[in-house]
């Protein structure tokens, strides 16, 4: 019994950790509606910034304390504030949650910048871990702390809400800001407040976390993963209950941890023994998810978007097609091997943001989790695969099934939940599944063994229609290593899944996706099942994911748990959104920035290949590359469409006019075969005279167009403000010119075609 | 029976009561018309109707089957269409296809064989907006848009047709255009539930009035009764109601 009060003490202690964290969420959710996927690493840098004032530079321990606490913390809240999220109002649910997803991998770049996670970082327990007696119970100050900590947190923000103008006013700017404001609340400091107290509430869950522990940023920050489950029981609004949550879940994960047998040798005890404490919060987040009633379907009447899906055409696809599996034959001869492996796995992340294509860009849904769909489509071409193209299939069906049961609860509910569900089931599969031993199930002679007792898989090489990707040799006058048939293989399937992409944005599902990212209302009132048709494209979109994961797979010959770890996957998704969610044109692009920023994996090929300079460097911009991925999505929001598409507006052009299209092929053609000759030239000239002609193409083909008249002149940037006069006084303050005119029938879209 | 029963219905948005125990009913071949002030409950009725919200009590039966348990797209597949005040068409698609969805859901869940796919453009042209077909719906006034609402209503092949104040932001030509429109319709067999402002437009085209005010059924007539019931003109203070056709 004894032993039993002890425990229930230690889950206490936790549960104010994850009571206070939540309420954090809460709060900024409620009073701005930006839920912030970032608030666990706020609470981690706020565990670091403590760590470097109390244990490095030797601070009191309460000087330290609040210092973090009362000065960095609504220092951050507010910078945010300011900074990012008072930008982000009135945009999509879809951007803010890009740019929270990249927050949250900026700031863990950001910390592992400054503290080099080589090093080890201890730090003591609060009060030296010095204790006092209650009715035979060894109770430490450090758990005293935490759970006074979460008590003065839950009287406090009752007060502040209840009780104070600055709380009401932010309760009323929840539902209504405009709404607010004439009543004389002020919604932008109701925000500035709800954000400062949210960061400070986070960091101080951060630091309680610290007694005792090495810092990890990573493990910190996904730790908010056991908060989200809280505040789910609040339902992401009630304060109370929220705190109800987190005791519930840390008392079943410490009694759990505490009575459940570990390392016995019984079947159940193998699987359900060690690692699924950590998995236990998650488990209760799915079960609350499941008990939520369903959401009203979304109208929002008729908006005016900047975002914009054109029709791609067969045409248009083939050329990209042939553009880029010709591009990839034509890298062969001039990279080593184990780039044109590189290369190959370009291909590979491409097709993982293919898959986002139709899920996030038409559909309008998310999936924070499609790196678990890749690692399921990995671990089934190992076990099933076989080098054979049946695998593949397999690959697609297991990670198209479970990726049903995992949307199925959260579908019926808003765009939010299914980020946290995806997002809390990825962290499931990290924490649990990928961790599991061989191990039989129970009553059954079925043995379970998905990495081995190894932890790593080995994936055979694809033969397919007689061409072994794994053989040396001569194909069709080409002489291929393994690694340049690997990249064969990838282009091929990327082009691939780039044309299913297609054929899904050009058919009738094509269409009522993009319809019911519009209008779910509607949809609902023409006899669409709206809840089928997301599950059918989040079903698809993972089994695309599966299918990119086994190939990824079987160029790397292996696979293993950590390649397809949450945090690995968020770039790809932000990536993937800055890229542009409705080309296909985007993933690539956003494959090529992946693999040259997340792993500088291109920089090898730039060296050996073009540069003849030393090994990698390690420094400080391999630092910024693992974290520019989260930069590039803060940065969201200047253009919904993605960088593509202003690629695309500036080399367009060079299809409008034959001669440009002429000059630019045999330029290129030219240039390569030049560079293939010649000694002195290399690829790194190939590319930049590449770069160089495209240019010059793009500015040729524009003259001819607009010569031909089908492109419309720049405006001539001279009559662009009127002369600084408003456009109400023109006429009254001066006369009005020819200029104006022009401006005026410019801006109204009356041109000559128009009016003609 | 009628082909729509409402009955009884009441719905209540905390202490506030939008609806209270309406009941009303719509026939094949005939235009019903719905008024009454603003915030009367019109929408919020239709709301209810196909199943957007779901009522605190009574309930609707289409064809003398209850839909009330029924969710909003198992209503539409039963024949119930509607257009919303606020418009809600699909801004990232063309006039076409915002059609054509329908149409390829029609064409799909539809039992009876019937393929609207072939009809896509003249459902178009019967709304009168051939020329605009290949732009995007959010490049459309507010008044086409509206007609590319029951174009889309339309593809469905209802059986009932319930439209939310579709004559606002259509100029007076257009809204002549809608009344022949909605008699046409009628004449076809469809049963019309109309939500409309323009009293001139109402009086035109409906066969039956109800009047909705602060969420009850005050009156309920042909045109001519109507236009002189003293709860109507009561409720109507001031308005255009009184003017001669
Ligand atoms: N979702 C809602 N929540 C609370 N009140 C609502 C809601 N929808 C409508 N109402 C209220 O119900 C009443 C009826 O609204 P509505 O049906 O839109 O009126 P009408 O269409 O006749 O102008 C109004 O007072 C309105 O404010
Ligand atoms: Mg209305």
């Amino acid at each position: 019994m004894s032993d039993f009060l002890s425990f229930t003490i230690v889950g206490l202690a936790t549960a104010a950790i994850y009571a206070i964290g939540a309420s954090g969420l809460v709060l900024t959710y409620t009073t701005t509606g930006v839920f912030n996927f970032a608030h666990g690493a706020i609470g981690m840098l706020g565990a670091f910034m403590y760590w470097q004032l109390r244990f490095d530079w030797g601070l009191p321990a309460p000087l330290a304390f609040l210092i973090v606490l009362f000065g960095f913390g609504p220092l951050v809240g507010v910078l945010l504030e300011r900074g990012i999220f008072r930008g982000l109002q009135g945009t999509s649910e879809a951007v803010r949650l890009v740019v929270t997803v990249s927050l949250l991998f900026a700031m863990i770049g950001v910390a592992n910048w400054i503290w080099d996670p080589q090093e080890n970082r201890l730090s003591e327990k609060f009060f030296g871990g010095s204790s006092f007696k209650v009715i035979g119970e060894i109770i430490t100050y450090q758990e005293l702390l935490r759970v006074g900590a979460a008590v003065v947190v839950a009287i406090g923000l009752r007060v502040l809400l209840y009780r104070t103008r600055a709380g009401i006013a932010m309760r009323a700017s929840v539902d209504d800001r405009p709404l607010a404001a004439l009543n004389g609340a002020r919604p932008d400091r109701s925000a500035m407040l709800a954000w400062a107290i949210g960061c400070s509430l986070a960091m101080l869950a951060g630091m309680l976390y610290v007694g005792g522990i090495a810092l990890e940023a990573q493990s910190i920050s996904l730790l908010i993963v056991n908060a989200y489950a809280a505040a789910m029981v609040g339902r992401l609004r009630s304060l109370p209950m929220t705190f109800l949550g987190a005791i519930v879940i840390a008392l079943v994960q410490t009694y759990w941890g505490a009575y459940v047998p570990q390392g016995s040798e019984a079947a159940w005890a193998q699987y359900f023994g060690q690692s699924i404490v950590f998995a236990i919060p998650i488990l209760i987040l799915f079960i609350v998810l499941l008990a939520l009633p369903a959401a009203r379907l979304r109208g929002h009447g008729l908006t005016r978007t900047r975002e914009f899906y054109p029709m791609p055409s067969w045409v248009g696809a083939s050329r990209f097609a042939a553009i880029v599996l010709a591009g990839a034959l034509m890298a062969i001869p001039l990279v080593a091997a184990k780039d044109s492996l590189t290369i190959a796995k370009l291909f590979g992340t491409g097709i993982l943001v293919l898959s986002l294509v139709p899920l996030v860009g038409l559909g309008g849904q998310v999936s924070l989790c499609q790196f678990s769909f890749a690692g399921i489509g990995a671990v089934t071409m190992s076990h099933l695969g076989g080098g054979s193209p049946i695998g593949l299939v397999y690959a697609m069906v297991f990670a198209g099934i479970v990726g049903a049961i995992i949307a199925l609860p959260a579908l019926r509910l808003s765009g939010i939940y299914l980020a946290l569900a995806t997002a809390a089931f990825a962290v499931f599969m990290d924490r649990w599944v990928w961790k599991l031993k061989p191990f039989k199930l129970p009553f059954t002679d079925v043995t379970i063994d998905l990495f081995g007792t190894a932890g790593s898989l080995s994936v055979e090489r694809l033969k397919i229609f007689g061409f072994d990707s794994g053989a040396k040799g001569k194909v069709l006058g080409m002489n291929l290593s393994p690694e340049d048939r690997q990249l064969i293989v990838m282009a091929v399937g990327f082009v691939a899944v780039a044309m299913v992409v297609v054929a899904i944005r050009r058919s009738s599902f094509g269409r009522r996706l993009l319809a019911m990212k519009d209008s779910e209302a509607a949809c609902a009132t023409v006899g669409m099942n709206v809840t089928g048709t997301k599950l059918a494209i989040f079903s698809t979109s993972a089994a695309l994911a599966g299918l990119g994961g086994a190939l990824i797979g079987v160029a790397n010959q292996s696979t293993n748990a950590d390649n397809w770890q949450f945090l690995n996957g968020l770039p790809v998704f932000m990536i993937g959104v800055v890229g542009g969610m409705g080309r296909i044109g985007g993933a690539l692009f956003a494959g090529i920035s992946l693999q040259v920023l997340n792993t500088m994996a291109a920089w090898p090929v730039l060296n050996t290949r073009f540069l003849g300079m030393g090994p990698a460097p390690e420094g400080w911009y391999s630092k910024f590359a693992f974290a520019s991925p989260g930069f590039m999505g803060i940065g969201l929001g200047r253009n919904p469409n993605g960088a593509v598409s202003d690629m695309r507006v500036g080399f367009e052009p060079i299809l409008m006019s034959r001669r440009a299209l002429a000059i630019v092929s045999i330029g290129i053609v030219g240039l390569y075969v030049a560079t293939l000759r010649v000694d002195a030239l290399n690829g790194w000239i190939f590319i930049l005279g590449t770069v160089v002609l495209l240019i010059v193409g793009a500015q040729i083909g524009k003259s001819d167009a607009i010569a031909k008249g089908t492109l419309e002149p720049d405006p001539d940037p001279s009559i662009e403000e009127f002369d600084g006069t408003h456009l109400e006084w023109v006429g009254i303050d001066r006369p009005v010119t020819d200029t104006d005119i022009a401006l005026l029938d410019s801006k109204l879209g009356l041109t000559r075609e128009a009016l003609a | 029976m009628s082909l729509l029963e409402v009955d009884k219905i009441s719905m209540r948005f905390g202490g506030h009561v939008a609806l209270d125990a309406v009941t009303l009913h719509a026939d094949p071949g005939l235009v019903t018309a719905l008024i009454g002030p603003n915030g009367a409950g019109k929408t919020t009725l239709f709301n209810v109707i196909c199943g957007l919200l779901s009522p605190s009590s009574g309930d609707v039966y289409l064809d003398n089957k209850s839909l009330t348990k029924l969710k909003p797209y198992k209503r539409a597949r039963l024949g119930l269409a509607r257009t919303f005040q606020r418009l809600e068409l699909w801004s990232l698609l063309t006039v076409r296809e915002n059609v054509q969805v329908a149409a390829e859901l029609r064409a799909g869940f539809g039992s009876d064989g019937v393929d609207p796919r072939s009809e896509i453009e003249s459902i178009v042209e019967r709304v009168g907006l051939s020329d605009m077909i290949d732009h995007r719906v959010d490049e459309l006034p507010t008044g086409q848009a509206r007609l590319v609402e029951i174009a889309r209503a339309l593809a469905t092949k209802p059986r009932l047709l319930l439209l939310d104040e579709p004559a606002s932001g259509l100029d007076d030509q257009e809204s002549e255009g809608l009344g022949h429109l909605l008699r046409e319709l009628a004449a076809d067999g469809l049963a019309v539930l109309i939500v409309e402002h323009d009293v001139q437009l109402v009086m035109d085209v409906s066969d039956h009035i109800f009047v909705l005010d602060f969420g009850r059924v005050i009156a309920n007539g042909d045109p001519a009764s109507i236009r002189t019931d003293p709860a109507v003109l009561a409720a109507y203070l001031g308005s255009s109601l009184e003017q001669p056709s």
